[in-house]
């Protein structure tokens, strides 16, 4: 079967990803929250979150902005970029209601002592123009059309 | 973050020592796969398509970015009582200190092997540093550093989870 794949070589520093528009939803809240267990009032109890916690709703939690993360890069490589490590920092709350937007840019491409070509990128997800959670991720792309970065394993693997 | 001046002994001791090692209690399963690719729309063939799965990566796998989901406990089950803490250290940190508040900041993840449907995950929490008293827009306590490594059932390592947090208490509370 014929996938497609982003090559490593079709990549270079400065490319901008094509952005995410996502009308955020309760459900979406709660479905990301509960898929990911995460039982906290705060992603799925509207009155909690307001009265409790001071806040406009529920928001949402730290697995699901991941997970919207991964699925933003992936779009963009196909099933065969792999991810390395991301690293993410929560400004303000994702809310129902919300158009959030995500954006990437590639701050730069390198391939590591084992010949492994990465690429790492830098993530918005915004709100109007608010970023909410800004991300840093790294990221294994095919450096050939035969290269699999799934393949790779202990040293051949340096997230 | 500072060194341990200040902070109590019983914290002191915590710092750099694996806790909590804990084996998950049920084996990863496509259903949370599926779930986790619904809640964000994902239509990676890898998550969808076994053939696709099988060609790539040799088999199913999980998204990267379940990795902390295979060892979030249930709701409730037998024998326990109340709610069940995920991140035990970080509310261990929000006891000792009193602060009825936290948040998560900074988080990253460092994938390694992929988690395949059928693994059991098991996991260790361990406290790498506590900051000085802090005064945010949120209100006055303290940075904790924590990473929790994940494995296999055949004891590779499959992903690192480094969190950020912040216990605090809101300005007279």
């Amino acid at each position: 079967m014929t996938t497609p794949r982003l090559l490593w070589s079709d990549v270079s520093a400065g490319d901008e990803l094509p952005p995410l528009s996502v009308n955020m939803t309760a459900t979406l809240v709660v479905l990301g929250a509960m898929a990911s267990r995460d039982w906290r009032p705060m992603h799925h109890d509207h009155a909690f979150a307001v009265h409790r916690q001071g806040l406009k709703d529920i928001f949402l939690n730290t697995p699901n902005q991941a997970a919207w993360f991964e699925r933003y890069l992936t779009d963009w490589t196909g099933p065969h970029g792999r991810l390395g490590r991301m690293t993410f920092r929560m400004r303000a709350s994702v809310f129902p209601g919300d158009t959030m937007v995500i954006h990437g840019t590639v701050r730069e491409v390198e391939t590591d002592a084992s010949a492994c070509g990465w690429a790492a990128l830098d993530l918005t997800m915004r709100v109007g123009d608010d970023v909410k959670t800004a991300c840093a991720a790294r990221l294994a792309l095919p450096t050939t059309p035969d290269d699999n970065p799934w393949t790779r394993r202990g040293e051949r693997w340096s997230p | 973050m500072s060194g341990t001046a200040g902070l109590p002994p019983s914290v002191v001791a915590m710092l750099g020592v694996r806790q909590y090692e804990e084996t998950a209690e049920f084996p990863v399963e496509r259903g949370y796969i599926w779930n986790t690719c619904a809640a964000v729309q994902n239509d990676n063939p890898l998550y969808w398509d076994d053939a696709v799965a099988a060609e790539i990566t040799g088999g199913p796998i999980a998204p990267p970015t379940t990795l902390s989901l295979w060892m979030r406990p249930h709701y409730w089950s037998p024998g326990h009582e109340g709610e069940r803490l995920a991140l035990r250290l970080h509310f261990d940190m929000k006891a000792v200190f009193d602060l009825p508040e936290a948040i998560i900041g900074d988080n990253t993840l460092v994938f390694h092997e992929p988690v395949r449907p059928g693994d059991v995950i098991s996991h260790a929490q361990v406290l790498r540093s506590v900051s000085d008293v802090k005064t945010l827009h949120l209100g006055t306590g303290r940075w904790w550093n924590i990473d929790v490594e994940y494995w296999n059932q055949r004891g590779e390592t499959v992903g690192v989870e480094s969190y950020a947090g912040f216990g605090y208490r809101k300005p007279g509370q």
